[in-house]
């Protein structure tokens, strides 16, 4: 027995009986989706510690001589131990299947820098990170797509070239040049920006609730704590958008223009609604499947330059923690930021798919 | 013809240093379909346009475009937003790219008419579903809600024609509105136009490549070529007794016998044999 | 036989070079391979002689100021381009030779060959280039040339996604099918019927990469992962400039120096995109990322 098929208003359509729905939850879309994607989150997972494992394996590089000081490094005994305390001492193979063995029970092991599980240190860095990140995701979006939709509106006109001149230089600024340039110029001599860190030295953070300090000072009431923690995060997530604000502009210039020329613009335009309306309700809508897109490949080169970021404004986040492990070949801790840039990705992925959904109905109703 | 819905009067158009239109005349009475005829290239799609002021951009216009006393070309950007839609209206050529893909037809036939004649949301949505079933669209009321790619071509170009005269608009410019249709829906649009050319008393230019679509639903025709009316006229005399040596070579492209062999469908299908068989071709 | 596209495209990159913006990266572009190349005769002083005055501001005598080393910053910078600019086109160059023929042979070959290639790349995709490079850098210790290394890692995976893009495209093109047709083996459709198609759109890709291989680089040394000192490099000549934060100077024009060759050879880039038609151009914008 097939379900009653949709009925179809195409008289010239396929008379083709529709396939017969089988039981079963893979059959429902939104399960299939979304077994797909863990599924793809678990590999990734995997993958992402196999290759982080084999690189800091294979490679001359010793986690020993990384972590300990010299004069421990004389004392076979010290050394012994550490390999020991560390399972440094037990074949690869083991090693790592141990390592996913504690993973199944959220156990990402121990850093061998701060002697604390790398959950811990993960959960006090990443929310600064997020912090950060997020500020500047939000920040490129809106400018750069404001940018990109005056660019392709003033087309070939000095706006548009002035614009594709600052897009591209946007995209051609060394991040960590242009962290030292706004530090130097915004704190160090004009004085209207805090300095480093995330609040001002001089104040304690907020209760902890979520880790980010805007949302936990702003839940505590502790209004003053919030604007230092708006303060911190200005000029280091506009330093960190100027790349994403470059690519989004030009991108979304492109995505509008393509738009522009379709026919349903045309049709808009003879329905006498107003630019404003076929802007927005015409033109954007289309034009945004492509900018989220980007948007979300865009992310991973935020995360990419909160390291760099992070570094110049002494910002204790994810950035910062990745390069002392990496630096200190800190396998666990290298392999927990792993992990958690490559959840990001999948959750980003998930977010754009879902974003698609809402825009196009082709998509939801398919 | 004294009592023209829209005059256009020695139109020019040039792109460029490309003069597309060098003067072309033309007058809609109500009630009256006015198909305009010629080859690609020939201008029939850009003096339609010209006339609601959709040319590319770049382009310059002279001449007059008068509907209601006013001459279109002049009025300013706010003023031409005013009648476009409301007293004139278009259809394009292929209903799959002249609707918006992400908009429910609902939405695209309402947002005009709350624009342009201040209905509320319950009213242009009572008035979307009469229109709907005047376009003879089947469940009028269930297709408001759905999208574009829910329909077929056929279907889709009925609510393009549902959405053009939402306003009710006394002039409608048709481009090409079956081309991009199956021959076996054309004929259904065809009729469909016409009749509501009849009852609404619509003036309506029927652009088209195509004399069979012509001489089965026009009162007056108009042949362009390179930019220019070459002959105008009622049907009747110009596709019987054409006066331009061009009129008379493109009705002798035509297949013999056209207006009997036009909405004629062969019963049963082709061989398929050996067709699987052939290279796909690229596209 | 229909015209080869790449062709047409290669055809229409000349009027690229009527525009302002190609002419300056152009002429930027030609200007620091001009002094990496002359660095010796150009330098006013011995990049790594500290005979100078330290931390002196910019003046007569040494135009870009002088580091804490008391050694002057425009003979380092101009000697400095000898390092970072043929280490980014060789680097570019091979992620391209490498990405491309595993990025040609996953789209050519399919099944099992491609889809292990493609995977592979998406796992480094994944990854935020910085952090993945770190890692590679600090697991092969901190060299210049293991930094290039790490950099080709990460960039490889670009080459073969629009590589492979273009080449699944292209096989199912006409006169590619009518090639086989007649009986050419796919090797050789795949050298000379694909390949001259897809080189057009690569060299772009290739051209816009220079700018990010080139941060990218400079970023690790600016992380202490890559050129060691007295070595003038730019990204450590920015980092020796954090110590010394009120003498501007130190930092400012070697990351200026960046900034310049980047934005060269980005300008160049983006205008020969725009002279590619548009499909392809928002494949290579799209994987490029």
């Amino acid at each position: 027995m097939s379900q009653p098929s949709a009925p179809s208003d195409s008289p010239a359509g396929g008379t083709a009986p529709r396939r017969a729905a089988r039981p079963g939850a893979l059959n429902n879309p939104l399960a299939r989706f979304l077994l797909r994607r863990i599924a793809v989150a678990v590999l990734l997972g995997v993958g992402i510690t196999l290759v982080t494992f084999v690189l800091t394996n294979l490679v001359p590089g010793d986690p020993v001589t990384a972590n300990l000081g010299q004069r421990a490094l004389g004392d076979p005994a010290i050394v012994a131990q550490f390999r020991a305390e560390h399972g440094l001492d037990k074949p690869l193979p083991t090693q790592y299947l141990t390592y996913l063995g504690g993973l199944l029970h959220g156990d990402l092991g121990m850093s061998q820098q701060s002697h604390r599980p790398v959950l811990d240190d993960l959960a006090e860095f990443v929310p600064a990170t997020i912090e950060l990140a997020g500020g500047a995701i939000v920040i490129s979006l809106v400018a750069g797509v404001a940018f990109g939709v005056v660019a392709a509106l003033r087309r070939d006109r000095l706006s548009d070239q002035i614009l594709r001149v600052i897009s591209l230089v946007g995209i051609s600024v060394p991040t960590f040049w242009l962290a030292l340039v706004a530090f130097y110029v915004f704190f160090f001599r004009l004085q209207i920006t805090p300095g480093s860190g995330r609040i001002a030295p001089d104040m304690s953070p907020p209760p902890d609730v979520t880790g980010l300090y805007t949302v936990d000072a702003a839940l505590a009431g502790q209004w003053d704590v919030f604007s230092s923690a708006v303060g911190h995060l200005v000029t280091p997530a506009l330093v960190l958008a100027a790349y994403t604000i470059g690519l989004l502009t030009r991108f979304t210039r492109s995505a509008v223009l393509e738009v522009l020329g379709q026919d349903y613009v045309r049709a808009a335009r003879a329905k006498g609604l107003p630019g404003r309306v076929i802007l927005f309700r015409y033109v954007l809508r289309s034009a945004l499947v492509p900018i989220i897109t980007v948007a979300g490949l865009a992310f991973g080169s935020l995360l990419s330059g909160t390291v760099l970021v992070e570094s110049v404004f002494a910002r204790p986040g994810i950035g910062q923690y990745a390069y002392k492990s990496a630096t200190t070949l800190d396998l666990p801790a290298v392999m927990g930021v792993g992990l958690v840039v490559g959840g990001v990705y999948v959750l980003i992925n998930l977010v754009v798919d879902v974003l698609y959904g809402v825009i196009d109905p082709r998509v939801r109703l398919s | 013809m004294t009592s023209s819905a829209l005059s256009v009067e020695d139109l020019r158009v040039s792109i460029g240093e490309q003069e597309i239109l060098r003067g072309v005349d033309i007058a809609l009475a109500p009630g009256r379909v006015h198909g305009l005829a010629g080859e690609s290239g020939s201008g029939k799609t850009m003096t339609g346009l010209a006339a609601l002021g959709l040319l590319p951009h770049g382009s310059r216009t002279a001449g007059r475009v008068t509907l209601g006393g006013r001459n279109l070309l002049d009025l300013p950007q706010r003023e031409l937003n005013k009648v476009r839609g409301r007293e004139i209206a278009m259809v394009f050529q292929d209903p799959a790219t002249s609707l918006h893909p992400m908009l429910t037809i609902g939405r695209q036939l309402t947002e005009h008419m709350r624009h342009h004649l201040g209905l509320g949301r319950a009213e242009a949505r009572a008035r979307a579903i009469d229109l709907l079933g005047q376009v003879r669209i089947p469940g009028p009321a269930a297709a408001v809600d759905r999208y574009p790619h829910q329909f077929s071509g056929g279907m889709r170009q009925r609510v393009a024609i549902a959405i053009a005269l939402a306003c009710g608009p006394k002039v409608l410019i048709a481009d090409e509105p079956t081309t991009a249709l199956d021959v076996t829906v054309q004929a259904g649009v065809l009729r469909l136009l016409r009749g509501l050319c009849d009852d609404l008393g619509l003036a309506v230019l029927l652009v088209t490549h195509d004399l069979g679509v012509m001489s089965a639903v026009a009162d007056d025709v108009s042949v362009m070529k390179d930019g220019l009316v070459v002959e105008t006229g009622p049907r009747g005399r110009v596709l019987r007794e054409p006066d331009h040596p061009y009129t008379r070579a493109l009705l002798d492209a035509l297949p013999r016998e056209p207006s009997a062999a036009r909405p004629g469908v062969i019963p049963g299908t082709p061989p398929v044999e050996g067709f699987d068989a052939l290279p796909k071709e690229g596209s | 036989m229909r015209p080869h596209s790449g062709i047409r495209v290669l055809s229409r990159l000349p009027e690229a070079w009527r525009q302002p913006l190609a002419v300056v990266g152009g002429v930027v572009a030609v200007a620091w391979l001009l002094i990496a190349a002359a660095a010796p005769l150009l330098a006013p002083h011995d990049p790594l002689a500290q005979d100078l005055p330290r931390l002196a501001s910019p003046g007569p005598g040494h135009w870009f100021g002088t580091d804490q080393l008391g050694r002057d910053i425009l003979s380092r910078i101009m000697y400095g381009a000898r390092v970072s600019i043929p280490l980014t086109l060789l680097l570019v160059v091979l992620s391209l030779l490498i990405g491309g023929a595993l990025g040609a042979c996953a789209g050519y070959f399919g099944r099992w060959v491609g889809e292990g290639i493609m995977r592979l790349a998406d796992l480094v995709f994944a990854f935020p280039t910085v952090i993945l490079a770190m890692v590679v850098a600090a697991a092969l210790g901190a060299s210049l040339t293991n930094a290039v290394l790490a950099v080709l890692i990460v960039a490889w995976p670009s080459y073969a996604r629009v590589t492979r893009g273009l080449v699944l495209g292209m096989r199912e093109r006409e006169f590619v099918l009518s090639g086989r047709l007649l009986g050419f083996s796919a090797w050789r459709s795949l050298r000379v019927d694909v390949l001259p198609n897809v080189t057009g759109p690569i060299l772009v890709l290739a051209t816009l990469d220079i700018g990010t291989a080139l941060l990218l680089l400079s970023g690790l040394s600016f992380l202490g992962l890559g050129a060691k000192p007295p070595s003038a490099e730019w990204g450590a000549m920015v980092a020796s400039g954090v110590e010394v934060f009120d003498s501007w100077w130190v930092a400012t024009f070697p990351g200026l120096a960046i900034l310049t060759v980047v934005l060269a050879f980005n300008f160049l880039g983006d205008t020969l995109r725009d002279a590619l038609d548009p499909r392809t151009a928002r494949a290579i914008k799209e994987r490029a990322l």
